[in-house]
């Protein structure tokens, strides 16, 4: 289990970074936390000729407030959002996901622009940032664009991301008044890829659920919105007996939505049946925590 | 936690252990950090990628090429300098380190490349080009049987079983599955080979545990006489549960290699490796049935037993299947046995020494059907139990199979376990849950009453051949161990244990044994626990497994160390002027009887012995060193009728689990697991709790998460450690301990093993908690939340009988 | 494997500078070319933690890490736990325990240890669990690995971490 032969380049700047993305494309991967890159290599399921690891590219790793809105660094480390008081404050749902991914040790090291960038289906910060509606921004020596969440995910293990862009900034929509979120993932042990996980970001005003995205991961090649689900949720209060009804619709309206498949662990009715329950939960998970708040604002 | 326990002798005490410091510091050293011979050039295999192959050639062309590679080397260029790896049974599939014309597993060593790092060595194994031309694979034991892939095929008859089930008030019979998995030690296998072609001889740094038989079945292998392969065992070793025991086979590879290319070599496997080819246990299907009569009295059982060993029959193999024969009734006293057993061979790796080595699978078998035979009869599981446990007068007693129990109040043990975990109490709970409301949280109890033999006798082995194949080999038995204790001129002690440990902590404890003894503290002690084969003292059942270390290797200890203390008093007695049978050593002193001033120090006794031989007593031979090799006793070879003592000691361990399953997301949570033991004598009892935390958990691994899979086409699923799914931290229960001693009197130290009986009891306690939640037979192990889920799914009761 | 990269790094406060290739791993380097053998190797994809050590103060899986990646950097491994002859409070907490058997997943357990309680010095079993669930130790059960994090957190003993 050893890596296979590559050339290993570590750019200090971006405009290093992105140049040598574009002389190498195809052949480069970019390194980052490494935690799912670097097993990939040791078992040489991973080929690259080129590692540009952009660990010390300047400038990643920040955090910015702007307009509603949570600007981190794709070099940002995992740990942060459970760590930093700002974070947890403004990113309640990305620090609720954040103690299941991986471990204490790996997420001290994975990074978020490397796991949204990996747009592995299993991934907690993925699902979260659909979910949240956020989106990325990526550049490259062609420009800079922002990709929409919607859009990132394109299936299994791969982003809308082009061989020579890299992916820089996470722009997550920040918690505001009124919004309440719930976050659950069914795992065989505590930090394994979840069997299913769901998020939920809602919004509350006059006693019904005035906005809702629901969210699911683990459970299709790429994490999904279940819209017609939170569709059923929206006008209603989910206190009492019709409330429950309505939450359980749209848990099954989600398990319908799902597209499990079957592999070693778990078969495509048992991930279902997760996606219910977990989608249950997080709705009054969310219904719950928007409950002591009031106002608008972005999810 | 230190100091001489409450009895003021250091065995029972609970010091620190000497090996913790520079484990703790990171001075410890394994396989690994070993360079014990200059130029090692390492070597990496090429490994079949399909389970069933035909190897119609091998280009090495290209890998020979590649840069900084010194050889590649294919199973046939092995096997024409070393010999296949003999079976326990003839006719058996053959067996060479390297595969030869055919690949019976995925992960087989079909080419094995020599360069000069690691890294370079997996660069050319890439290159090496071998044209395979897949056959069909069996993957699954019944199949196997059915298509007459069966090395064994024997059965047994004790007592009266046909009477017996003629006569029962009511039958149960089900079948219980045990796949495979593996105990998975955090360190990997690791071997050094350094042929030397002067002397034709080999010496070998591996984390192998033994020498034990296998130390002889290499050698043979190699071609060499046995005197000739030195086996060496670094210091520290990263944990083996038996599965280090298939480092043998590595150690014929590596030699082989060594040898042909002339430059010592080292193979450090990897965790891939590790999963695909180094073993697991056997994969199990026990069809078992069991004749009651209306009171719950158990009288008889039949066993029809497929065992899967893989593609070979790899030695010990098929010992997993045998190891447990004399204990087949458990701890029940039950006269009437029916067995049949069937080895087969799979398309799957070489099964082999794995903690708990046979327990896990009778006992799933045995303890479910008792938990059934007691639904079936409408009585209360802990009251059919204590019915049938082998009541304390009847010890030493001897089970229908030949098992010779030593001692043990099991019912004692029962009760304090039912009254630990409030049985009635939960009773009751469990019966409110089910009148109330809200069924999504089962509340299940469950039972495991187990005996757990240890110091296994070797001889049980051949009961997989006929008495009449018997009688045409040797007669084989045995436990022997061997230590080598000495003192040296300034009176300080060294001990040197042919036991291999792999963490369990042998030098603290034998360093309290032989302080003992000597009237010493454990810090004056030393002991060393590497296995030498060219220094060490050992037998060929040297080594560490069947939980023998307590029984029989500290009592070696305890016996070298009783011949050192008779020497010094018979110093001491010239000395003092008094007879050697009043001399006591207490506090480094040897000192007359009833007369603490009259006295001298072991430290001038030593230093005549070593510097004045002409002042001992007349007769008394020099030199203080003593090697002592002890042997439990009643472990015979297997008789005529088929009967076998197959282990020296049985200790007893009663766990009940108690569980909370969730039917909406089938989620097995542990609300309390309590586990009784009676092990005999406490050597240490931290290190005992220690023991059975581990086994505990390598019970519950197995029970709840653990299974290693392969596909129909014999794929490995489960080759990584993302997909294996070692129970961690937040998976392991709780484990609340309790003891009663009661000691072994067939083991010098009244002690008895203790280092797998949890690994026997928790699946099937576990297995009987959750079919008593669920009101319901299944599913097999491991109960993943997905598993007991599908159960229920697909239930409306998938009850067998 | 060609060596044409020198990788200077300061290790539990001592400088070196040693040759290594691109594609050596950062666990291989210090345990082959630094000899600091007791950060130690079980898995080679991140799950069993044995290879943790600490990069700038964090600790990190050096079987995921490349030599390269650690050129410039300081880390602690192990070997710089205890001062001269005291162990570190964790490790006389890990032998009061008993928190070790074959002591292979010690190294790496330690190592994380002590960064987990510099970020929560208090933590609960529940916690130091999850913590430890990234870890395999195939010998003790974990219980006592918990009690020994346990007995050492809250005491004050322990955020003296990496420099
Ligand atoms: S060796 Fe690095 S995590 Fe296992
Ligand atoms: S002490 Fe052996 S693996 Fe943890």
């Amino acid at each position: 289990m050893k890596p296979p032969p590559f050339r290993y380049v570590r750019p200090d700047s971006l405009e290093e970074a992105l140049a040598l993305l574009a002389t190498h494309g195809d052949e480069a991967k970019v390194l980052a936390g490494g935690c799912s890159l670097v097993p990939m290599l040791n078992m040489r399921l991973a080929r690259p000729e080129v590692l540009v690891d952009v660990n010390r590219v300047g400038g990643l790793a920040e955090v910015r407030a702007d307009n509603g809105d949570v600007t981190t660094g794709a070099m940002l480390r995992q740990s942060a959002f459970e760590r930093s008081p700002q974070l947890r404050g403004a990113l309640p749902l990305t620090a609720a996901c954040a103690p299941y991914i991986g471990h204490f040790v790996t997420r001290n090291r994975g990074t978020v622009g490397g796991s949204l960038a990996h747009a592995d289906a299993r991934g907690e910060l993925p699902l979260v940032l659909l979910t949240l509606g956020g989106s990325v921004l990526a550049e490259s020596r062609r420009g800079r664009r922002s990709i929409a969440a919607e859009d990132l995910f394109l299936y299994h293990f791969t982003s809308a991301l082009e061989p020579d862009e890299l992916l820089t900034d996470v722009r997550w929509p920040a918690a505001a008044p009124g919004w309440g979120y719930g976050f659950a993932e069914m795992a065989q042990r505590h930090g394994d890829y979840a069997l299913a996980m769901a998020a939920c970001a809602l919004r509350r005003r006059d006693g019904v659920v005035a906005e809702v995205r629901l969210g699911l991961g683990a459970v299709a090649d790429r994490p999904l919105l279940a819209g017609e689900a939170a569709g059923v949720l929206v006008g209603q209060s989910l206190d009492g007996a019709a409330g429950d009804e309505a939450v359980r619709e749209a848990a099954s309206l989600a398990a319908a939505a799902a597209q499990p498949f079957e592999d070693l662990h778990a078969s495509v009715a048992y991930r279902r049946q997760l996606v219910s329950l977990l989608s249950e939960q997080v709705i009054r998970q969310g219904w719950l925590d928007a409950d002591d708040r009031a106002g608008e604002g972005g999810p | 936690m230190s100091g001489a326990s409450a009895s003021g002798g250091w065995i029972g005490a609970t010091p620190h252990r000497v090996e913790d410091e520079t484990l703790l510091r990171g001075r410890g050293r394994f396989i690994d950090d070993l360079s014990p011979v200059p130029g090692a050039m390492h070597l990496a295999l090429v490994r079949s990628p399909f389970a069933h192959a035909r190897i119609r050639g091998i280009d090495t062309s290209a890998a020979a090429a590649s840069p900084g590679t010194l050889a590649v080397l294919t199973g046939a260029d092995l096997a024409a300098t070393g010999r296949p790896l003999g079976a326990v049974i003839r006719g058996a599939t053959e067996h060479h380190a390297v595969a030869v014309d055919v690949a019976r597993y995925a992960g087989e060593p079909v080419a094995v490349v020599v360069a000069r790092d690691r890294y370079l060595a997996e660069d050319a194994a890439e290159l090496v080009d071998v044209d395979y031309e897949p056959l069909e694979a069996l993957v699954d034991p019944l199949a196997a049987a059915e298509a007459g892939r069966v090395v064994s095929d024997r059965s047994f008859r004790y007592g009266d079983p046909e009477a017996a089930f003629a006569a029962a008030h009511a039958l149960v019979r089900g079948r219980f599955p045990f796949g495979r998995w593996i105990a998975a030690p955090v360190e990997c296998f690791g071997v050094i080979a350094d042929w030397d072609h002067a002397a034709d001889s080999l010496t070998v740094w591996a984390n192998f545990q033994g020498p034990f038989t296998l130390h002889t079945v290499a050698a043979g292998a190699l071609g060499l006489p046995a005197a000739r392969l030195r086996l060496v065992t670094p210091p520290d070793s990263g944990g083996s549960f038996g599965v280090k025991a298939g480092v043998f086979g590595y150690i014929v590879l590596a030699g082989l290699t060594s040898k042909i290319c002339g430059v010592p070599v080292r193979w450090i496997e990897d965790r891939v490796e590790h999963l695909a080819a180094s073993g697991s246990a056997t994969h199990r299907v026990t069809d078992v049935e069991a004749a009651f009569a209306a009171d719950g009295e158990l009288l008889a059982l039949r066993y029809d037993v497929i065992e899967d060993v893989g593609a070979y029959l790899r030695a010990p193999e098929p010992a997993t299947l045998y190891r447990m024969h004399g204990s087949l009734t458990g701890a029940y006293a039950v006269h009437n046995v029916a067995v049949r057993n069937r080895v087969v061979h799979t398309n799957r790796c070489p099964t082999g020494l794995n903690r708990g080595f046979g327990g896990p699978q009778l006992y799933l078998a045995l303890e479910r059907i008792m938990e059934r035979g007691a639904a079936r009869l409408g009585l209360d599981p802990v009251e059919v139990a204590r019915r049938n446990l082998v009541p304390p007068e009847a010890f030493p007693y001897r089970t229908p199979t030949g098992g010779l129990y030593d001692s043990g109040d099991y019912a004692a043990c029962l009760d304090d376990a039912i009254e630990a975990v409030d049985y009635e109490g939960l009773r009751r709970r469990q019966a409110e849950r089910r009148a109330g409301g809200d069924d999504r949280l089962r509340l299940g109890i469950g039972l495991a009453c187990v005996v757990e033999p240890s110091i296994s006798n070797m001889g049980y082995i051949s009961l997989a051949e006929t008495a009449e194949e018997r009688a045409r080999g040797w007669p084989k038995s045995g436990n022997a161990e061997g230590a080598t204790l000495a003192m040296n001129p300034l009176g300080g002690v060294t001990v040197r244990l042919s036991t291999v440990p792999q963490g369990q902590g042998h030098r603290t404890v034998a360093a309290q044994v032989a302080a003992d003894v000597l009237g010493l503290s454990p810090a004056d002690v030393e002991v060393q626990s590497e296995m030498d084969t060219h220094v060490n003292a050992w037998t060929v059942s040297s080594g560490n497994y069947s939980s023998r270390f307590a029984g029989i290797g500290a009592a070696a200890v305890a016996e070298a160390a009783a011949q050192l203390a008779r020497k010094l008093r018979r110093i001491a007695g010239d000395v003092l002027e008094c007879a050697p049978a009043d001399v006591e050593l207490v506090d480094g002193q040897a000192r007359v009887v009833g007369q603490p001033d009259r006295g001298v120090s072991l430290r001038r006794l030593a230093g005549a012995a070593h510097w004045n031989p002409e002042s001992l007593p007349a007769g008394l031979e020099p030199g203080l060193a003593v090697t002592a090799f002890v042997s439990a006793p009643n472990l015979d070879p297997p008789n005529d009728a088929d009967e076998v003592a197959s282990s020296a000691a049985h200790g007893f361990v009663v766990d009940v689990a108690v569980v909370e399953v969730d039917i909406a997301t089938g989620e097995v949570r542990i609300l309390d697991y309590v586990t009784v033991h009676d092990a005999g004598t406490l050597l240490h009892p931290r290190l005992v709790d220690g023991q059975i935390l581990g086994s505990f958990a390598h019970g519950l691994g197995p029970a709840l998460l653990e299974q290693t899979v392969h596909d129909d086409d014999g794929n490995l699923l489960t080759g990584s450690f993302m997909d294996y799914l070692c129970a961690t931290s937040t998976e392991v229960a709780d484990l609340r301990i309790l003891h009663r001693c009661t000691p072994s009197p067939f083991t010098p130290l009244g002690a008895k093993g203790l280092g797998e009986g949890n690994t026997m009891s928790a699946p099937a306690a576990l297995a009987n908690a959750v079919c008593d939640a669920l009101g319901l037979d299944g599913p097999d192990l491991p109960l993943t939340a997905p598993r007991v889920w599908e159960a229920l799914a697909g239930a409306g009761g998938r009850e067998g009988s | 494997m060609s060596d044409h990269r020198e990788i200077a790094v300061t290790v539990n406060g001592r400088r070196y500078r040693e040759a290594a290739s691109d594609r050596m791993l950062l666990s291989d380097f210090l345990r082959q070319r630094l000899g600091l053998t007791g950060t130690h190797v079980g898995c080679e994809h991140g799950v069993c933690g044995s290879c943790t050590v600490h990069l700038e103060g964090a600790a990190v899986r050096s079987c995921l890490l490349l030599a390269a990646q650690a050129d410039g950097t300081e880390l602690r491994t192990v070997e710089g736990l205890a001062s001269g002859d005291r162990l570190h409070p964790l490790q006389e907490a890990f032998r009061e325990h008993f928190a070790l058997q074959c002591g292979f997943c010690t190294p790496g357990i330690l190592m994380a240890a002590l960064d987990f309680l510099a970020h929560n010095p208090t933590p609960t079993r529940r916690e130091i669990a999850e913590m430890l669930s990234g870890h395999l130790c195939r010998c003790t059960g974990y219980a006592p690995i918990i009690d020994a994090i346990a007995a050492v957190a809250g005491t004050g003993t322990t955020p003296e971490v990496t420099s």
